[in-house]
């Protein structure tokens, strides 16, 4: 009976929560179904799983960064995606560079291939081929966007550290347009192949392939958010930052000191953002100008699902939108494939709809 | 001195004049743009077709921003609503209009009805789209407000570019489509072509009367014999016609009881609210309102203005354009949007087209490096035409990007409330304020309690 009047009263104060819940439970009975009829073989279903797995920890290592900017600075950094386009730019610049100065000209290498530059596939950059290669583009990528962040907000920012939410929000989109096309000035705006995918060895484990480039995502986005947290929890840097976000004022005369405190979110949140996107060609093989704003949708619907502020929120509202995104293929096969990243989205208006605080109730971890 | 004198004298009148009359502004605003750009039609040696061309283009540009701006100006400017989803809400009312008239038989098949059904439908089926998002979306804050309607326009335009709609059958066995990613090109022709043309879609049917009459005084006066150009520009002054009403409607909703309770809203949404306004029903209508004008738009836009549509069009690029020409001309004012519309459409959007060949034209630089390095190289050497032959002849459309982004963020820092100032329209159909001076800013006008004894809530 109390039962029953509780679920009464839910239907009442949030009739589209019981909605969302009854679609996502029919939606799993269906793929129990599947898996059990034949109509989806766990192959199959591991392969989406893992794809799944290693977009989502991209996008919750590039999400950390956008969350606590978001939280912080108070407003949502649409440049977040160019920041990292740039870190993918900048660090496949130099890994190109690397990989193929003994045989071709550093001009075209630098450009990665643009104008009459080499073709990925004849300087072969791939983990088990040129490893050292892709550590240190990864080890540029992260400087380099810390970089930019850095000096983007000297110049744009901080001038204007008090505007209102919305002002910041539209200097961002000014920020966004300049960060983008100036990697179109430098380098080209088609989508161009960038790693050597024959020389990429890939394993079967019970069906699921899985390849050396996911396999390395895999590892370098972990150890990345194994030392955010250690980070946040060792130093005093994590309960400095939730004290700006609740109360920038309060934090000061508090003795935090603020500027210092946003520095390093931008160190943190640019420098993952570099390595996401960095690691993003990795998974693609394709490098473009805007790969980063592709993403940055996906991002805020990461951030938003896992509460704006919270950096664990971040990792796992990544894997929701990244496995979402993939296992949603199950049911739209064929023609309607294309409507993944649409799921994506229309999940990201929902928790924006029924629970604004993210699913984790709001709890700020930084 | 004395006509020095009276030319200073009359400089002034002429300023007091702009001030004052926002007609005159806009007026004035346009004459510098056609004169501007008969002079870059000068430069590069345009024959009289050429020049009409370049009017039509300037035409055409600024009226179809200047009507984008006003629906934006009527979200942002008037209720606060900071929507970033203009191109989705576009590209439902073009697809709609293309949709409902393009005929039966073609590829990919739509219902075949008159034109005006289409642009009507396409209207409707925005304000519809707008008030689905508005429902659940309004509740939000606005940085949320931003990001859903960012999403919905991205799910729209992917919805239009999957080829799982690219022709569909409803369930009365009618076939639909949408082209997926090819589009749209087979829905009528412009309508403004059927003044000239007996048969709208070809320009070789032969002409009507009137089109008879005006090609031939063309012709006789100015030696003109491309017909289309003529055309082009009678499309751009009906166009200008269309702001004009749309304008004046805006006008009228803004002086109205309706429009005294927005900008109440935009001020403060408490106090309206404790005034006993439905602050939400208030802002569903003007979101709904504001979509079926970007819905308008979008149909004259890249629906009969580019004679096809495609969903890569819809990219959020170009909704944010339009935002930096609501910024420019100052948001919560309808002259600052047409004059915001104008100087984005003719200064941001159509000279750096014309700019590489002028340029190329009066220095003839040959070079053309195909990447950056090739053209920074030469520079050792003293060499700069490499540079700026890339710059030109390869990369002016990005830098105009950059120009943008740094416009943006200069405005923001510097000039928040729009190049052309704080153009705060009284909330009050009369100016309440005492010693009003023309384009002075007026103080405590906003909600006007005293004035609002006719209220439609």
């Amino acid at each position: 009976m109390e039962l029953y009047a509780r679920g009464q009263q839910l239907l009442r104060d949030q009739p589209g929560l019981v909605v969302v819940a009854v679609a996502a439970m029919l939606l799993v009975g269906d793929l129990f179904g599947k898996l059990l009829g034949g109509g989806l073989t766990a192959a199959r279903f591991g392969g989406f799983v893992w794809d799944g797995l290693v977009i989502g920890l991209l996008i919750g290592l590039a999400g950390i960064g956008l969350s606590l900017t978001y939280s912080i600075l108070g407003f949502a950094n649409f440049a977040h995606g160019d920041y990292i386009s740039w870190g993918a730019f900048s660090g496949w610049a130099v890994a190109y560079l690397l990989a193929g100065i003994d045989r071709y000209a550093a001009g075209g290498l630098l450009l990665i291939g643009a104008g009459d530059g080499p073709a990925p596939g004849d300087v072969g950059v791939s983990i088990t081929n040129t490893p050292g290669s892709i550590l240190a583009g990864l080890v540029v990528a992260v400087g380099f966007t810390i970089g930019v962040s850095l000096l983007v907000d000297r110049l744009v920012y901080r001038p204007i550290r008090e505007a209102d939410g919305i002002t910041l929000l539209i200097a961002s989109i000014g920020v966004a347009f300049v960060l983008r096309y100036l990697i179109v000035f430098f380098f080209y705006s088609g989508r161009q192949g960038v790693t050597d995918i024959s020389r990429v060895p890939s394993y079967d484990i019970g069906g699921v392939v899985i390849n050396a480039h996911e396999l390395t995502i895999v590892a370098i986005a972990l150890a990345l958010m194994v030392g955010v947290h250690l980070l946040l929890q060792r130093s005093k840097l994590g309960k400095a930052m939730r004290a700006m976000a609740d109360n920038r004022d309060l934090a000061q005369v508090t003795g935090i000191p603020v500027e210092g405190v946003i520095r390093t979110t931008w160190i943190l949140g640019g420098g993952l953002a570099g390595a996401a996107g960095y690691l993003v060609v990795l998974t693609q093989g394709t490098i473009a100008y805007d790969l980063g704003w592709l993403l940055l949708l996906l991002i805020f619907a990461a951030v938003i699902m896992g509460g704006i502020g919270s950096v664990y929120g971040a990792i796992v509202g990544g894997l929701v939108i990244g496995l979402a995104s993939r296992l949603s293929l199950i049911w739209l096969t064929g023609d309607l494939s294309s409507f993944a990243e649409p799921v994506a989205f229309g999940l990201m208006i929902f928790v924006l709809l029924f629970r604004p605080e993210g699913i984790f109730g709001g709890v700020s971890t930084a | 001195m004395s006509s020095d004198q009276f030319q200073t004298g009359r400089l002034t009148q002429f300023r007091e004049l702009l001030e004052r009359s926002d007609a005159a502004l806009v007026l004035t605003a346009m004459a510098a743009f056609y004169l501007l750009f008969l002079g870059v039609g000068a430069i590069l040696n345009y024959d009289v077709a050429g020049l009409i061309s370049i009017l039509g283009q300037v035409t055409f540009f600024t009226a179809v921003y200047a009507l984008i701006v006003l629906a934006l100006n009527l979200h942002w400017g008037y209720a606060g609503l900071f929507n970033i989803g203009i191109a989705g809400f576009m590209a439902v009312g073009v697809y709609t209009m293309a949709m409902l008239t393009a005929p039966p038989t073609g590829s990919p098949p739509g219902l075949g009805l008159p034109i005006a059904v289409g642009i009507v439908g396409g209207m409707l089926a925005a304000a519809l789209v707008g008030l689905v998002t508005a429902l659940p979306a309004l509740r939000l804050r606005a940085d949320y407000l931003a990001i859903v309607t960012v999403a919905i326009s991205e799910i729209i335009r992917l919805t239009y570019n999957s080829p799982a709609f690219s022709t569909f059958t409803l369930p009365g066995g009618i076939a639909l489509g949408t082209g997926g990613a090819s589009g749209i090109g087979n829905f009528p022709s412009n309508p403004v072509r059927a003044i000239y043309y007996v048969d709208p879609s070809s320009a070789a049917s032969g002409t009507t009367p009137i089109g008879a009459a005006v090609f031939g005084f063309f012709e006789a006066v100015f030696g003109v014999v491309r017909s289309a150009v003529i055309v082009d520009l009678t499309y751009g002054l009906v166009l200008a016609v269309v702001v004009f009403l749309v304008y004046t409607l805006l006008a009228r909703v803004g002086n109205s009881p309706f429009g005294r309770v927005l900008k109440a809203i935009r001020e403060d949404e408490v106090v309206a609210k404790s005034l006993g306004k439905d602050t939400n029903r208030f802002k569903i209508k003007t979101f709904m309102l504001g979509c079926a004008l970007m819905g308008l738009a979008g149909v004259l836009w890249q629906g009969f203005g580019t004679g096809a549509v495609y969903p890569q069009a819809f990219r959020p690029e170009l909704t944010f354009y339009i935002f930096i020409a609501v910024i420019i001309g100052g948001a919560g004012s309808n002259t600052g949007s047409v004059l915001g519309g104008a100087v984005f459409a003719n200064l941001l959007f159509l000279l750096p087209q014309y700019l590489p060949t002028m340029i190329e034209q009066t220095f003839s630089i040959q070079a053309n490096p195909n990447n950056f390095i090739a053209a920074v190289g030469p520079i050792a050497a003293g060499e700069i035409a490499p540079l700026l032959g890339y710059i030109l002849n390869q990369r002016l459309p990005a830098l105009r990007f950059v120009f943008v982004g740094v416009l943006l963020v200069y405005l923001m820092q510097n000039r928040p409330e729009g190049l052309l100032g704080h153009r705060t329209e009284t909330a009050a159909a009369v100016d309440l304020s005492e010693g009003h001076t023309p384009g002075g800013q007026t103080g405590t006008d906003l909600t006007a309690p005293d004035e609002g004894g006719v209220d439609n809530e």
